[in-house]
């Protein structure tokens, strides 16, 4: 039990080391330690933000690249999560798809590239394919192993208790999975901002990747580094959005419960 | 309307009006004939023949791997019998027979009450269904906790829930396999009062699997001890309740049921 002064000042706590780093790196960049041709100082890329904020630039390439991030990502997962259902719910699926895709799943989708170029050229379908490739492992595994995890006690229980085929799922199979399909998520989301710069750094012609090939052409090291920057923040913000979802659903969850 | 549910014939037995409140009668009668489980070649039920008039509470005891469970599940239908066949009297059909296990076996992720409502049917009007969780609770003394997850409960308590989701629909016919079990033994006395009591209330047909020759005596109305596939004892207790522990009668009985459990042990050797 933590009181609410007790709960913040124990996440600010967290915040003190960051603080004291980007204040060390602006010292170090005002002192001249660090040449501005390395690394910028934290006002230097905030500067850029603005900069690039004011033409609209900025805005345009994250929402060029968010939703790419998206598109692929309600593709991949979608798909992952319809088979991982189907493959944990009936072994006639199961059988006919699962050697497939567990050899599909050996390669890794990033060395699919060049082909994925070949195929698509550097057209949106092509970092659509790749997100969506990246994030459906982790998702069709983890949705699959939660299904099979459900207490089979629970299930018979639906089953003396008369629950029809769905009821049963939705009231005992769903929420049993649902603890491992949100781990599956999570790491799907890390899958698709990693793809994401991938592709965008290899070929495109707009979103974050592409602003920050180009600021390396002009050699604009404040640009780069906010590209970089956004990718972080953009990552962290999609996790802290999971990761409410996920209180919000697994509320009954003892890991949860903070009462 | 749900008592309509409940009052459906099963057709196996002639359609007798029926009171809509639970009368003496209001049990499932159970009859069996010649009743076989096998698990490939493993033999474990061999043909047993057993008649439990309605509202009757039996107790069936014997030593562990014996067919107790396996006993159950197909009394109540939950398994398919080799050979030999059960007959469940008016009313019980398919998913309308409870059981209890040694597990509460509660949703997590259903509040107490939504796991109680879990027992009724989703024909019922949802105002209707929690209404009817609400009084099931406060018959297993729990009403206070409606609103809790069920993982704040301690064992006990999460069995009482489980029997508030039993007894919510009004079965006929309560099957009970070691549901004390997990239990210490000042929660399990109190339990076996409760189940007693909610016995006598309602009037359903009980059938209870326990390790506990005291627990059997102190809640059945007869008791049989399995043995080698069949039944080796059939015995009425014929001690009025509320019944006292230690009692000389039940001590008597006792002493009969264990005898009949050691005396093949040391056959068996
Ligand atoms: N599904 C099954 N498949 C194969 N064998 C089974 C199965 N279910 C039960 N058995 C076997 O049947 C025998 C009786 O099992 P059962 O669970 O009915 O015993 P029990 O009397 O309830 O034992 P306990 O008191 O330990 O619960 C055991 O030898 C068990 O191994
Ligand atoms: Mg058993």
């Amino acid at each position: 039990m933590m009181t609410l002064a007790g709960r913040l000042s124990s996440s600010a706590v967290g915040w003190i080391l960051p603080v004291v780093l980007v204040g060390a790196w602006e010292a170090a960049s005002r002192l001249g330690e660090i040449p501005p041709n390395v690394l910028p100082a934290p006002s230097g890329v905030v500067a850029a933000a603005l900069r690039l904020g004011r033409t609209g630039e900025l805005a345009q390439n994250i929402g060029v690249s968010t939703l790419r991030a998206l598109s692929g990502f309600l593709v991949g997962g979608g798909i992952g999560l319809a088979l991982g259902l189907a493959n944990g719910l009936s072994s006639l699926s199961e059988r006919l798809t699962d050697t497939t895709l567990q050899m599909v799943r050996n390669v890794p989708h990033l060395a699919m590239i060049p082909l994925v170029i070949l195929w698509f050229g550097i057209d949106e379908e092509a970092k659509l394919f790749l997100v969506a490739l990246g994030v459906f492992f982790p998702i069709y595994i983890n949705t699959l192993h939660g299904i099979r995890g459900v207490d089979p006690h629970l299930v018979e229980m639906g089953r003396i208790y008369g629950m029809s085929p769905a009821r049963l799922f939705w009231t005992v199979i769903l929420p049993g999975a649902l603890p491992s399909i949100f781990v599956g998520l999570r790491y799907a989301l890390g899958i698709m901002w990693l793809t994401l710069i991938v592709a965008e750094t290899i070929s495109a012609s707009s979103g974050i990747g592409y602003m920050a090939m180009q600021a390396r052409e002009f050699l604009l090291v404040d640009v780069v580094v906010l590209s970089i920057v956004i990718y972080a923040l953009l990552g962290k913000l999609a996790d802290t959005v999971a990761r409410l979802l996920e209180r919000l659903s697994l509320q009954w969850h003892p890991a949860f419960q903070t009462r | 309307m749900f008592a309509a549910a409940l009052r459906r014939a099963d057709d196996t037995l002639d359609l007798r009006r029926e009171p809509a409140r639970p009368q003496p009668a209001f049990g499932a009668a159970i009859t069996a004939r010649g009743l076989a489980k096998s698990f490939g070649p493993k033999t474990v039920l061999a043909g047993l023949d057993l008649h439990v008039p309605a509202g009757q509470s039996v107790a069936i005891v014997g030593k562990s791997g014996c067919g107790k469970s396996t006993l159950l599940r197909l009394l109540v239908g939950l398994d398919e019998p080799t050979s030999g066949s059960v007959r469940l009297g008016e009313g019980t059909g398919h998913g309308t027979a409870r059981l209890m296990f040694q597990e509460p076996r509660l949703l997590p992720w259903r509040r107490v009450s939504a796991n109680v409502e879990v027992g009724l049917s989703p024909a019922i009007p949802s105002a209707e269904r929690r209404r009817l969780a609400l009084r099931a609770l406060g018959e297993v003394g729990l009403a206070d906790r409606a609103g809790e997850w069920p993982a704040v409960l301690s064992g006990g308590q999460k069995q009482r829930v489980a029997l508030g989701r039993a007894l919510v629909s009004q079965p006929r016919l309560l099957a009970l396999d070691e549901p004390l079990g997990a239990l210490d033994a000042l929660t399990r006395i109190e339990m076996q009062g409760l189940v007693e009591r909610v016995w006598q209330a309602q009037h359903f047909t009980a059938l209870l699997v326990t390790h506990d020759v005291g627990e059997a005596l102190a809640l059945a109305d007869r008791i049989l001890v399995l043995d080698a596939g069949r039944i080796a004892l059939d015995l009425p207790v014929d001690v009025p309740r509320p019944r006292r522990r230690g009692d000389a009668a039940l001590a008597a009985l006792e002493g009969r049921i264990i005898d009949r459990l050691f005396n093949d042990h040391g056959a068996g050797i």
